[in-house]
């Protein structure tokens, strides 16, 4: 045995004295490994990824928003000197089969393909693509193409997409429904019968915007012809999803498409639904055998990639007491998805996670309806599909209240789930797992100087403003169970969540991380070194995580990807199970070469030691190189690799079909936030004057990257409840395609952020932690309520849609009575007001 | 421009500009994008685009010590210009007092704003050493930043200007 002489690398006590073990970087601020290189300019965005001799891509795109494509003529564009090639959706069609759908039918026998194959049915839709020696060309050349469109009737709405005689975008489907679905919880009947009042508002209106990446989305690809294997640098966010769009419509298997990302300028949701654009890349680079490269322009992505689900609430109903509890309440949603559905009709179930909002409502009941209109294609966007439900929560509070003359703060209090009822089970079937929602709005509260409101109002009066303050109360549900997939089409066989990472223990010592998940600023770099430090006993510093994903790594699994609020969770889950695999392999080996039991080590200071005698002990180099290059003399049995590999995975249950009931998500992050604007008597002009956001996530591996999320949530939330929109006229074409026209918050734009936390650790996940990043969209719920409330002098103006610039604000003041007619109440003993 | 020897106006033109310190002479398209020739012509990728309209701010360089936004100008404009781009900030190998700063203040996520947001905010401090929150709003409003709601940004000029930045 050589084990004697491996003993020599026992490092001394003096040296071990500079490395006392450190622990407990998990809820610290270390500086972000990521910063070094964004800071210099030297990240690498898939746009500065460059092959010698490759071709730019420019999309030829359809000028209507709904037309028959008579013909397609790309010779003049071939003629073009630089110009390689071209694609058109005829060759889509032969080469390709659509893409894979999640609905039932109707929505099952839509088509969709990569190009427009014989109809377009929105403005921007791509019908040919042109591939040239520079990106100038390759527009120039765009412009050659001659399509001949023939112009169909359009519809831009969602209820008028479903009249009787409306348009229809996808005659496979026989009319515009995707899908639609009732849902029904608790004894809804029963509730209205106990009622004392029963509040009936006629629709209300989510709008359509989208977290518009700063970054737009694209690909350089590269096809290997001997191999048949095409190499995406790109941006997709959800790469395990997107292969499985992607690989059935080229006719390959999975493993012949490879994602690769670095840095990545963002996403929000809106870089999952890249699998149309890039299987036209895939076949480009195909045809062409060179390396190609698409970047989206900003009006395409506007234009033409993914925005947010706009959806119409109608009918809603709530029964109240006379003390200000609510019972539940009943709606009819209209959600309108665009010209494709694409990752819809998910949309349709995913607000399920938070059906009765942070309330303790019991009967609820929901018929919902998804819709095709001639607009953009919808895509998850930040806060998907529960933001426009929780909107609708938070309206209901805040109009009952109107309505019923009670303070919000008090309704909601009394309509808040408890914190002594955590872990709470929902009217279908969720675990809100903890939260104190009651002790955030307190904190919100005092940081906005609630206390002394009235003063405030009056001071603001005298000046000719009305003041007003609103509350957002959100949760943001994380870590998936896929199985809700099945509620929209139980033929689906997706369920549960996974995540992978692996952690090695390389020759020198080198510890190096490799995640499935696909960063776009979230850090992972940092919070994963800070997880495997704390565990294997050195420095975040001694920890490399590879920036970026790469399916070659080995280290995705079927929902690899960064979205839908879940790294804390499933992405650092892996991480420390990983972790803690390679910390038992270490000190298996250590045991051998210290001839001692593993029971008997300790990983610290980068050494694994005795517990018993610290001078007794290995360095991480001696592990790693004894284990890859020294290796002769160890016992034969020992099976230990020092690269371990895990896959995490959250304990689900496939939901009850037939009830649709079950946990849909492991976590719930909660939001408070608490808004005041001051709006300009004479013109409905408004500013935010004062703001507070309460955040609490469970255990916070990182508090200043939680902050960072927490604003940047907030910020795009008062965007989108201020200015952020995209309205289409009646021909549809979409009047905001650029940052001009639509407009994002600058930094003169945002009010002064006072920001509160509590911790309410998670009991499910393995640090406690809880996803946050796409927070509910709360800032648009308060906003919405602070302009209500301080329009409330001016003849009790209802807010009724989620965006409210300037001149709709002034509208609600002109005419009051407009936006009150949607509201009724009931009272029990028979009167109406 | 030059007109070609038919009359036509030439469709290429050579430039002279020094930048980061290095002088470069290439023969450009004449209707190629300064952000265009720096990324795709001389890899300097870290000036990056985020719009087509001049509002986004991402591609901000300095051109003659003027913070300009490089999608806007031609590369055949900035001839015999000297241009500073993010590249060009570290001083001695050491990162500029904002660069730290954004670092320390977390005031990057994905990082794609944050060389045009640092650009405005050196031409900010070369011009007013000593900005109040407001003027610092004000030099940022033509910087989009979809990821961080600007507070960590606007915290991070403020501390580089004091000189509070961690060594
Ligand atoms: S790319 Fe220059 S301002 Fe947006
Ligand atoms: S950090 Fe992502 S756009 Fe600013």
């Amino acid at each position: 045995m050589s084990v004697p002489e491996l003993r020599a690398t026992i490092v001394a006590p003096e040296e071990q004295e500079t490395e006392v073990p450190q622990r407990g970087f998990v809820g610290q601020n270390v500086p972000r490994k990521e910063d070094k290189r964004l800071v210099q300019g030297q990240g690498v965005f898939f746009d500065d990824v460059k092959r010698h001799g490759m071709g730019y891509i420019h999309f030829v795109r359809s000028p209507y928003a709904h037309a028959k494509i008579v013909s397609v003529d790309v010779s003049q564009a071939l003629e073009l000197d630089g110009v390689y090639g071209t694609l058109t959706g005829d060759e889509v069609a032969i080469l390709t089969d659509p893409f894979f759908e999640l609905s039932t039918p109707p929505g099952a026998h839509i088509q969709d393909y990569a190009l427009a194959v014989g109809r377009v049915r929105f403005v921007g839709e791509p019908v040919a693509a042109v591939v040239a020696a520079s990106r100038e060309l390759a527009r120039d050349a765009s412009e050659l193409v001659e399509v001949e469109y023939e112009p169909l009737e359009v519809v831009v709405d969602g209820e008028r997409a479903l009249e009787e005689d409306a348009p229809v975008l996808h005659e496979e489907a026989g009319s515009n429904v995707v899908w639609s679905g009732s849902f029904d919880w608790g004894d809804y009947d029963a509730a209205l019968e106990e009622a004392d009042r029963v509040v009936r508002i006629e629709r209300l209106h989510f709008h359509r915007f989208s977290s518009t990446p700063l970054e737009c989305s694209g690909a350089l690809v590269e096809y290997n012809r001997g191999t048949g294997q095409w190499t995406m640098h790109c941006n997709h966010q959800m790469p395990g999803i997107g292969a499985i769009w992607m690989a059935p419509s080229l006719r390959v298997g999975l493993d012949k498409l490879r994602f690769v990302t670095q840095d990545i300028g963002g996403a929000f949701g809106n870089k999952i639904c890249l699998h149309p654009y890039f299987v036209a890349c895939c076949l480009l680079a195909r045809k062409l055998n060179r390396a190609v490269q698409w970047t989206e322009w900003r009006t395409d992505q506007h234009q033409a990639n993914a925005h947010g689900n706009e959806r119409t609430f109608l009918d809603i109903e709530v029964p109240v007491r006379a003390d200000g509890t609510m019972l539940g309440f009943s709606v009819r949603a209209i959600d309108d998805c665009g010209a494709f559905p694409r990752y819809e009709p998910l949309g349709a179930i995913i607000w399920a996670q938070v059906t009765p909002g942070c309330y303790r409502w019991r009967n609820i009941r929901v018929d919902f309806t998804q819709v095709c209109t001639n607009k953009s294609p919808v895509s998850p966007n930040r806060g998907y599909s529960r933001m426009q439900h929780l909107w609708l929560t938070e309206r209901i509070v805040d109009i009952v209240a109107q309505q019923l003359e009670l303070d919000p703060v008090e309704v909601r209090k009394r309509n808040y789930v408890r914190s002594d009822e955590m872990p709470y089970e929902t009217p279908n079937g969720c675990i809100y797992d903890s939260g104190d929602y009651a002790r955030c709005l307190d904190i919100a509260l005092e940081l906005i100087g609630y206390d002394s409101l009235e003063e405030k109002r009056k001071e603001a009066e005298s000046r000719r403003k009305l003041l007003g303050v609103g509350i957002g109360s959100t949760l943001d549900s994380g870590t998936n169970n896929f199985g809700q997939s099945q509620l929209v089409n139980p033929e689906l066989q997706f369920s549960g969540n996974n995540e992978v990472a692996t952690v090695k223990l390389d020759i020198f010592g080198e510890i190096v991380v490799t995640l499935g998940t696909v960063p776009q600023g979230q850090g992972h770099e940092t919070t994963a070194a800070q997880v495997v430090c704390d565990i294997l006993g050195c420095t975040p510093d001694d920890v490399n995580v590879r920036p970026g994903h790469d399916t070659y790594w080995n280290s995705h699994a079927g929902f690899s990807g960064t979205y839908a609020s879940q790294f804390a969770v499933t992405g650092l889950g892996a991480v420390k199970g990983a972790t803690e695999k390679l910390a038992a392999e270490m000190k298996k080996l250590g045991s051998v070469v210290l001839g001692c039991t593993p029971d008997d080590l300790e990983l610290a200071g980068g050494t694994v030691r005795m517990r018993e005698n610290a001078e007794a002990a290995l360095p991480f180099m001696a592990l790693g190189a004894i284990l890859n290059a020294n290796n002769a003399g160890l016992p034969e049995d020992l099976d230990v690799t020092l690269n371990c590999r895990y896959v995490y995975r959250p304990q689900f249950e496939v939901p009850d079909l037939e009830r649709k009931f079950g946990n849909l998500t492991l976590t719930y992050a909660t939001q408070i936030h608490a808004c005041v604007v001051e709006v300009d008597r004479e013109t409905g002009a408004y500013e935010i004057v004062d703001y507070a956001a309460v955040d609490d996530c469970g255990n916070r591996i990182h508090p200043q990257i939680v902050e960072g999320q927490v604003h940047g949530a907030t910020a795009q939330a008062l965007g989108a409840a201020t200015h952020e929109t995209f309205p289409y006229d009646e021909d549809g074409n979409l009047l905001t395609p650029n940052f001009y026209d639509y407009h994002v918050p600058h930094a003169m734009d945002m009010p002064p952020l006072k920001n509160g936390f509590i911790e309410s650790p998670s009991p499910f996940s393995p640090l406690g932690a809880k996803g946050m990043g796409e927070g509910g969209g709360a800032g648009i719920h308060a906003t919405c309520a602070a302009i209500q409330d301080a329009l409330a002098p001016l003849g009790q103006p209802v807010v009724y849609d989620s965006c409210n610039p300037y001149n709709r604000v002034w509208e609600l003041m002109r005419d009051p009575a407009a936006s009150a007619s949607l509201v009724t109440v009931e009272s029990r003993d028979g009167s109406r007001s | 421009m030059e007109a070609g020897t038919n009359g036509a106006p030439t469709s290429s033109r050579v430039v002279h500009v020094e930048v980061n310190g290095e002088r470069h002479e290439r023969e450009v398209d004449a209707r190629r994008l300064l952000v265009h020739f720096l990324r795709d012509e001389l890899d300097l990728t870290g000036t990056h685009v985020g719009c087509d309209t001049g509002n986004c701010g991402a591609c901000t360089v300095h051109l003659d010590g003027e913070a300009v936004k490089s999608c806007m100008l031609l590369a055949v404009q900035a001839d015999g210009t000297t241009i500073t781009t993010v590249e060009g900030l570290e001083e001695d190998g050491r990162l500029h007092p904002l660069q730290q700063a954004f670092s320390d203040h977390h005031a990057l996520q994905c990082g794609y704003c944050t060389p045009g947001m640092l650009m405005s905010a050196k031409y900010l401090l070369d011009n007013n050493p000593e900005p109040t929150e407001a003027e610092i709003r004000k030099a940022l409003q033509g910087n989009i930043c979809r990821c961080t709601g600007y507070v960590n940004i606007i915290e991070a000029v403020a501390a580089a200007a004091k000189g509070e930045v961690s060594a």
